[in-house]
Order: structure tokens, then C-alpha cells, then sequence
């Protein structure tokens, strides 16, 4: 690239007396701009070195961590009831893991996951708490999509202050968690508390009919068919489609985007709706699901590790459900070393180390080394 | 005391962390670079201070503690988004993800532990019969005096010295500053490194200050909303102070409304300070449609000699 100098910028390599022109070294970095995309062996040497970082962590902590990894492998992997509850964990993730994808492939930031997953959750516990005696084939239905109505409902509060008042949708997404998981926490200890659960901070159990069917006897729940048909039409849209085409178009290059007419805004809008409906359908699945019931704490942040599963997977539909398979483990595994004493949070600073390092590798291989001789 | 004197009061305990966090972040937005990492400093602060307090009973240790890790974390974002040119929106979001995680795994076996005497309180006896002021300023903590006396500092650096002009130079248009002779590299490390010590220090006078007690997430988002203020301030220190000062009395308010006996569910009294943060950035986004922000022009952009995109 240096071969390529405009004629405004000033030739100030190698001039010795230039002051202060910063630490003089034989070679240096450059991006280049046309890198080819990470290979996929980046992306496992960044968890191993994140789990080696956590290593050093757990051996602090007065544990071996060859050992604690073992457990967790084989309390997420190791058994059927491991392996389903991976996948139970899996169904949250991968929706709003594609949310957050689907908002990313436009710049969009929506860090707002873990509260459309909540507005949702609430949605579809509303029906059950406030249309007790709908039909039988009309309850399941209705709360799906009260879920996905409230979700996208959440996701569109983050799009109009971005689109019309230039409002940074990190901070508006975030903000709006803490609003959604403060009402949460008011309806499960006050309006909606179970009467008899014994000062339980939860809903009244659901009825059979407000609860997803499971596959067999195990707690896997039609919620996985939900997810794999919106992967699915995931990838058949974003490929085949026009919409999908200027997403495409507006996330390779939004000035060019714009100058070929499309619209902008109206696709932030759109995105953001979708993306808050998908996080919104994960958490009726999961009170409908898994907790039958709407309860405090009801995700161990499904919202937050959507965004690392949908940047581990570079927002490719296929990725997805692997990332969401993996850190689904994470949490299980995170679950199954309280056994021996330590805390499931470590699940979490796995999860973040993980990303670090993703950063550096998804970076590393885009610099080059060029020598300044 | 009287009602006013109350709420200064609280205003400026609940007012302290936001402002030391939003201070460390003004000084390294002013170096081009964006900090959205503040909630996992802060959070990593607070849980280091709780550790080494709880274990050692030595105040000054813990805070020396808390600088060198939240140092540390500094230089791991310093290396990220300066050296290796990442995404800093990412970086950012790494860095809390990471500080939630670590600090909740670090700090379980000391949850709800309550700790007193930290840091201590000036008594200035002096200062008591001075109506007015006299009762808000003459019982505060170390802490609270720190911080003022950063505000006046970092307001002249920044606006009144060579180097506080060089930082300007960086943040808005390190090309030019690099050519001008400048350490683009240099003072965007070393503004990253002492800004994410003042947000480390943030989250430990909110443990050791203002909620004595570890519990996991304690921060509740007060790192995002010291982002938020950041904006609001205009990268100014002075306008800072103001800022955080007002989010005080927020976040205070939802006690002292129960105090008085209200009836409204302190959920919702909670939720006041995330709302006004949306609605004061939406105002400022209607008003400031076609005005400057304030922001450092090169904020966010990765900064790499020669290249140009």
C-alpha cells in the first residue's frame, strides 16, 4: 500500500528527524484492507488460548483445570440427559444468536437480546395469566405470538430513536434490558406471583396447554424445530431473495447502498423488529418450554452470549448452530462443576475470554508484517 | 439536615462513581478511541477491591490493586484497537462481557459480604458551622475529594496545557497530529491505561464507598450509563461533573420516594435512571441535528499510519 501514496499525504517514513515519529522498528503492521476472511483454525486456537487464560484463573482459584474442563465436557456432552439439556440451552442462543446476526449484517449493534428475550417471556406469560379460558388450539398460538409481538415491539423502541433522533443503539438496546428485566422482576413479585408458591418469586405453573410438547421424555421441546426453521429461512433469504440481497448490499457498503436508493432507515426498522421478534420467540419458548412457568432470572444472559455465538460464527447460518451447540455446553458445563464447588459464572468469563481472543485472532489475520527497508 | 442538603448528599455519593468512570472516559474518547468497555472495568474494579479488602483489611492496598488490574485491562484494549486496529465497538463489548464473567466468577466465595471503614471520611471540623455547604462537605470520603480535584485537573490539561492539546490533536486528526511530530501511538496507550484506572477506580468506590457489598452484576449498568453521560458532557470534564451529578439524584430517587411513603413498586422508581438516559440522548440527537457533537472527530476510527481507506 505504500507504493500508493496520494499526493495530499506526506512522505513521513523513514525522515530520522522528524521528531517524536514514534519507537523506530524494523518492520511494521499494516491492514490489509482486502484480507481474506479468517481461516477456521483462527477461530479454535482463540478457544484454546481462552481456555488457557481460564486456566490460569481456575489454577488460582486452588483447582486443576485439565480436571474442571473434564467435567464439563462431560457433564454438557457426556450422557443423554447432558446432551439434551445442551440443546435446551442450544434453542435460546440460536434465536437470538441469529437475531443479533441479522441486525449485525447491517451495523446494526442490538446488545438488546437479553431484553426482547425478556419482553417476549413476558408476552406469552400474559396470556396465560390474562386469557386463562382461550380454546386449546388457540393458546399455544397466541402466546407465540405475543412473544414474538412484544420481542419486536422491544427491538423497534431501540430503531426509532436511532433512526429519527441519531440515538447510538448500543446504549438504547442496553438501557432497555434493565427496563425489561426490572418489570420482569415487578410482575414475579408482585401481580403475578404464584399464591401458592410459596413466596416463590414466579408465575402460576402453566397448564398443559400453554406448554410446549417435548420430544419423548426428555425437556427438549418443539422450541428446537422453531429455531431450526428460522436458521433455515435465514439462509434461503439473506442468499435468494432482493431484501436479503440489500442487507447484503447495505452491510458490504452503506454510502453505496444509499446512492443505489435503498433505504436505510426502513431496513433498520424492519431488522430490528425482526431481531427483537426472534429474541422474543426464544423467550416464550423458553417459559413455555423448559420453566413452564415465568420466573425470576428466567435467562442466565441467553442475550449476551448471542452476541459472541453470532461473532464466533461471522453471522454464517451454519456457524450458528454449532456456536449455539458449544456455548449451550458452556452453560451445562458451567451448571455441573458446582457439583465441585466452584462457581457456573465461570461459564461467563469463559465466554468473554473467548471473545478477546476471537478479536485478536479475527485481526491477526488481517495485518501483514512488511518490512521498512 | 435539611431536604436540600439531603439530596445533595445523595447526590453526590451516587454521583461519584458515575463521575470518576465518565472522567476516565472523556480522557480516552479525547484520544479518538471508543471506551464501551466501562460496565466490565467497573465491575472488575469493585470486585478487586472487595477481594484484597476482605483479605488484607488495608484500604490504600486494595485501591493500589484495583489500578494495577484495571491498568492491565487498559493495555489489553490499548492492544486490541490501537496495535491491532480491531473493531472498537467489539473490543468494547469484550471487555464488559469478560469483566462480568471474570468478577462473578472471582467474587462468589465473598458474595453479600458486607465491608466497612474502606476508605476513610475527611472530617473537616472547620467546615461545619459554614452554612449551606458546611454539611454536605464536611464529612466525605477520599473518594469524593479525588474526584473533584480530577475534574479541575483534567479541565486544565485538556483545554490549558501543550499536552492536553496534543491529546485534542490526536483524537481528532492523528494523521495530521503524527506529521506534526506527535506520539499517536504513545499517548492513545497511555490515555487508554490512565482512563480505565479512573473507571476501575469508579467501580470501587461503588463497592467500597456507596453499596458495601459484592453481588454479582452490583454495577447494574452504570458503566453503560456513564457512556451515555459521556455524551451528554460533550467530552467536557466540568459538564461531566454536572452530569453525573443529576444521574445522582436519579438514581437516589427511588429510596428517597419510598422514604416519603409512597406506594409506587421500587421497580419502577429503579427504572428511572435507563429511561432518562434515552430520552435525554434523544432530546440532545432532535436538538443537535445539524450541530457538532462535541466528539472527537477521529473517535472510533482505527488510526493506521499511511493508509488511508
Amino acid at each position: 500500500m505504500s507504493e500508493q501514496r496520494t499526493a495530499g499525504s506526506l512522505p513521513i517514513e523513514n525522515k530520522g528527524s522528524l521528531r517524536g515519529a514514534g519507537l523506530r522498528l524494523p518492520y511494521r503492521l499494516e491492514i490489509d484492507p482486502a484480507g481474506a476472511n479468517s481461516p477456521w483454525w483462527v477461530t479454535v486456537v482463540a478457544i484454546v488460548l481462552a481456555l488457557i487464560a481460564c486456566g490460569i484463573f481456575i489454577s488460582l482459584n486452588g483447582m486443576n483445570p485439565f480436571m474442571v474442563y473434564g467435567k464439563m465436557v462431560k457433564g454438557a456432552f457426556g450422557s443423554t440427559f447432558g446432551l439434551t439439556e445442551t440443546l435446551v440451552k442450544a434453542i435460546p442462543l440460536l434465536l437470538c444468536g441469529l437475531g443479533v446476526s441479522i441486525a449485525y449484517r447491517i451495523s446494526v449493534w442490538n446488545i438488546g437480546a437479553e431484553g426482547q428475550f425478556v419482553a417476549g417471556a413476558m408476552a406469552a406469560t400474559a396470556i396465560t395469566v390474562y386469557l386463562p379460558h382461550l380454546p386449546v388450539y388457540l393458546t399455544l398460538p397466541a402466546m407465540v405470538v405475543a412473544g414474538i409481538v412484544a420481542g419486536g415491539l422491544w427491538g423497534l423502541l431501540t430503531a426509532i430513536p436511532r433512526n429519527y433522533f441519531g440515538v447510538n443503539e448500543l446504549i438504547t438496546s442496553l438501557m432497555l434490558n434493565y427496563v425489561a428485566l426490572l418489570a420482569l422482576n415487578y410482575v414475579v413479585f408482585g401481580p403475578w406471583k404464584d399464591p401458592k408458591g410459596f413466596n416463590f418469586p414466579g408465575s402460576p405453573m402453566f397448564k398443559a396447554a400453554e406448554t410446549l410438547p417435548t420430544f419423548g421424555t426428555t425437556r427438549l421441546h418443539v422450541g428446537l424445530i422453531f429455531a431450526i426453521i428460522a436458521v433455515l429461512v435465514y439462509a434461503f433469504v439473506v442468499r435468494y431473495t432482493r431484501w436479503g440481497y440489500e442487507l447484503r448490499l447495505i452491510g458490504a457498503n452503506s454510502e453505496a447502498a444509499k446512492h443505489a436508493g435503498i433505504r436505510i432507515s426502513r431496513h433498520v426498522l424492519v431488522v430490528m423488529v425482526i431481531s427483537g421478534g426472534l429474541a422474543g420467540l426464544a423467550g416464550m419458548s423458553e417459559v413455555s418450554g423448559v420453566a413452564h412457568r415465568l420466573m425470576y432470572g428466567i435467562s442466565p444472559g441467553y442475550g449476551y452470549t448471542a452476541i459472541i455465538v453470532a461473532w464466533l460464527a461471522k453471522l454464517n447460518p451454519l456457524g450458528l448452530v454449532v456456536a449455539s451447540v458449544l456455548f449451550g455446553g458452556l452453560i451445562v458445563g458451567g451448571y455441573s462443576v458446582q457439583t465441585i464447588g466452584l462457581p457456573s459464572s465461570i461459564s461467563s468469563m469463559i465466554q468473554g475470554a473467548i471473545l478477546f481472543f476471537l478479536i485478536a485472532g479475527g485481526m491477526a489475520g488481517k495485518l501483514r508484517i512488511r518490512s521498512n527497508r | 439536615m435539611d431536604a436540600l442538603t439531603q439530596i445533595m448528599v445523595s447526590a453526590i455519593s451516587s454521583g461519584t462513581p458515575l463521575l470518576l468512570a465518565v472522567l476516565g472516559g472523556i480522557l480516552i474518547e479525547r484520544s479518538g478511541i471508543m471506551q464501551l468497555g466501562a460496565e466490565g472495568l467497573m465491575l472488575m474494579g469493585a470486585v478487586t477491591s472487595c477481594l484484597v479488602f476482605i483479605h488484607t483489611g488495608n484500604g490504600l492496598l486494595a485501591v493500589l490493586c484495583v489500578l494495577a488490574v484495571s491498568g492491565v485491562l487498559g493495555m489489553l484494549h490499548g492492544f486490541l484497537c490501537v496495535t491491532l486496529h480491531a473493531n472498537q465497538v467489539v473490543c468494547g463489548l469484550a471487555m464488559t462481557i469478560f469483566g462480568a464473567g471474570l468478577s462473578a466468577y472471582l467474587g462468589k466465595p465473598v458474595s453479600g459480604q458486607p465491608l466497612v471503614g474502606a476508605v476513610p471520611k475527611l472530617h473537616l471540623a472547620w467546615l461545619e458551622p459554614v452554612p449551606v455547604i458546611g454539611n454536605i462537605f464536611a464529612h466525605m470520603d477520599l473518594f469524593t475529594w479525588l474526584s473533584f480535584v480530577l475534574v479541575v485537573a483534567m479541565h486544565l490539561f485538556i483545554h490549558r496545557t501543550s499536552w492536553g492539546l496534543h491529546l485534542r490533536a490526536v483524537g481528532d486528526n492523528p494523521a495530521t497530529a503524527d506529521v506534526m511530530g506527535i506520539p499517536v501511538v504513545a499517548i492513545r496507550y497511555g490515555c487508554i491505561i490512565i482512563g480505565s484506572m479512573l473507571i476501575g477506580i469508579g467501580g470501587a468506590d461503588l463497592l467500597l464507598v456507596y453499596t458495601p457489598t459484592w453481588n454479582e452484576g452490583m454495577t447494574s449498568g452504570r458503566g453503560w450509563i456513564a457512556v451515555a453521560l459521556i455524551i451528554f458532557a460533550r467530552w467536557n470534564p466540568i459538564r461531566a461533573l454536572a452530569c453525573a451529578y443529576f444521574f445522582g439524584v436519579l438514581d437516589s430517587l427511588g429510596f428517597r420516594v419510598q422514604l416519603i411513603g409512597s406506594h409506587i413498586p421500587s421497580y419502577f422508581l429503579k427504572m428511572i435512571p435507563y429511561i432518562v438516559t434515552i430520552l435525554v440522548l434523544m432530546f440532545l440527537g432532535w436538538r443537535n441535528k445539524n450541530k457538532p457533537s462535541g466528539a472527537p472527530e477521529a473517535l472510533g476510527v482505527p488510526y493506521i499510519r499511511e493508509q488511508r481507506f
